[in-house]
């Protein structure tokens, strides 16, 4: 089958590439871009360890081919650090408030988080729980994934500062 | 999991696909969210040679609030459940959709591809029935229009022929101070109904369907006529009679049966309760 030629923009920067029409997303990012933060957990939509920001969407990348995100601006994990390299507020309160623990669900998770305090930056815990249960955790229990997003929520309006 | 390879096409009008879907034929399927096709590609239970994505069909988008509330097929989920207006024209809509999968899924399933699938798992099918809506189709000889309650033939099997493409759903707006509710039963947030009931109840009438309890959703037309007359136990009672559960990883038939009564009652209560 021929290959197509897809071009979009991850983590702010331009790729171009060709490929399989029938590649999926995070087949592109993991092995053609060499992205491996996005995991792959179930493989059947479930688990969201494959979720990446897609034009504003949390979208399962196991599930969305490629042609289907050609043109549009992706977003993973990598993407989420500050401008210097350190990590993100996010990232920081999952390791202040031991958000994970194996970490396989992390990049999901904090992808997740990350545009559900996008569209509300001031979430109850029950509306946390609620934008997050398309992923799964088999570790933590959920506990201090809650507390994580709540803490950076907090920070992200100004409200508390990041412990050092 | 790998799914079969296909050619893949982006039409940017609707002439343009359904001029593609006819010339290809059997060897090809329309792709709108992919979050029920794709996973059945994966598992070569449907293996299309050509897949035609629907998403930049422009004609396709869209919530309109005027004389009918019209949802484009392309809609998502996560679209439908942002619309105030909608939510305001037809509070039904809303309550039904936030009970679908989950935040990622709803951001990329689309309206349309939901109803069109013929999933007998899929909420938006009795829901649609309830409420009394109708499906435009448009095909290479032309377009039409199905009633919900006539769409549904038994699981993967609907009235929409295979050169056709769903371009839009029309609901017709509730009476003022119409009651209602969409009741389901889930193992688990993401999961399809073990049961789920939408009624409606207003001046005009009362509506009930059931979700995930045949081969098709359940209209049932004497519940809704029990319902309106205020006989609620008529209404569960019309209601089971006309289900069709199957023992499956939900539980046996009996179960669900019983399942179904408690969401329809809970439905109906609910439904009442909010009767203005
Ligand atoms: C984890 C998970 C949980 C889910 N839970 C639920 C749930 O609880 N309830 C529920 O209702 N659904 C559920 N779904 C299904 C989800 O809502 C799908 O998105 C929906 O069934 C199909 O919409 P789609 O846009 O993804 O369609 P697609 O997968 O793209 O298409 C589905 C089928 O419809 C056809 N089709 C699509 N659009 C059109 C059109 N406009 N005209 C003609 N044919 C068309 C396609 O060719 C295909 O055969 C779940 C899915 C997942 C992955
Ligand atoms: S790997 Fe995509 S949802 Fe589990
Ligand atoms: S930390 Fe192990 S799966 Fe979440």
């Amino acid at each position: 089958m021929a290959k197509m030629h897809v071009k979009m923009t991850v983590n702010g920067t331009q790729v171009e590439a060709l490929a399989e029409p029938r590649t999926l997303l995070i087949h592109f990012l993991r092995e053609e871009l060499g992205i491996t933060g996005p995991h792959i957990g179930c493989e059947t939509s479930h688990c969201g360890a494959c979720t990446v920001d897609v034009d504003g969407r949390s979208v399962k990348s196991c599930t969305m081919f490629v042609g289907q995100a050609n043109g549009a601006s992706v977003t993973t994990v990598e993407g989420l650090v500050n401008p210097d390299g350190s990590l993100g507020v996010l990232q920081e309160m999952f390791r202040e408030h031991h958000g994970l623990q194996c970490g396989f669900c992390t990049p999901g998770m904090i992808t997740r988080a990350h545009r559900l305090l996008q569209e509300n930056p001031n979430p109850s815990e029950e509306e946390v729980r609620f934008g997050m249960s398309g992923n799964l955790c088999r570790c933590t229990g959920y506990q201090n994934i809650v507390k994580a997003i709540m803490a950076a929520a907090a920070v992200l309006r100004g409200e508390k500062e990041a412990a050092e | 999991m790998i799914p079969g390879a296909f050619e893949y096409h982006r039409p940017e009008t609707l002439g343009e696909a359904t001029g593609l879907l006819s010339q290809l034929g059997d060897s090809a399927r329309v792709l709108a969210g992919g979050h029920s096709l794709i996973p059945m590609m994966k598992l070569r239970m449907a293996a299309p040679e050509h897949l035609i994505d629907l998403a930049a069909i422009a004609d396709l988008r869209g919530i309109a609030v005027g004389d009918d509330i019209r949802i484009g097929a392309m809609v998502t989920q996560a679209e439908l459940i942002a619309h105030d207006g909608l939510a305001a024209a037809c509070p039904l809509l809303r309550e039904a959709a936030l009970q679908i999968a989950d935040p990622q899924v709803r951001y990329v399933g689309t309206v349309g591809g939901n109803v069109a699938n013929g999933d007998p798992g899929n909420d938006m099918p009795g829901l649609m029935q309830c409420l009394g809506a109708r499906y435009s189709l448009a095909g290479p000889g032309g377009t039409r229009e199905v009633a919900a309650r006539d769409f549904y033939i038994s699981a993967y099997e609907t009235a929409r022929a295979d050169d056709e493409i769903l371009t839009g759903i029309l609901v017709p707006h509730p009476a003022p101070g119409t009651g209602y509710a969409y009741e389901k039963q889930k193992r688990k947030i993401g999961d399809y109904a073990t049961a789920a009931a939408a009624v409606t109840i207003g001046r005009n009438g009362a509506s009930v369907a059931m979700t995930n309890l045949a081969d098709r959703p359940i209209w049932s037309e004497a519940a809704g006529k029990a319902l309106a007359a205020g006989d609620a136990a008529g209404a569960v009672a019309a209601a089971l009679a006309e289900i069709d559960p199957g023992d499956d990883n939900r539980g046996p038939a009996e179960f669900k049966r019983h399942v179904a009564g408690v969401m329809l009652r809970r439905a109906i209560d609910r439904a009442r309760a909010r009767m203005g």
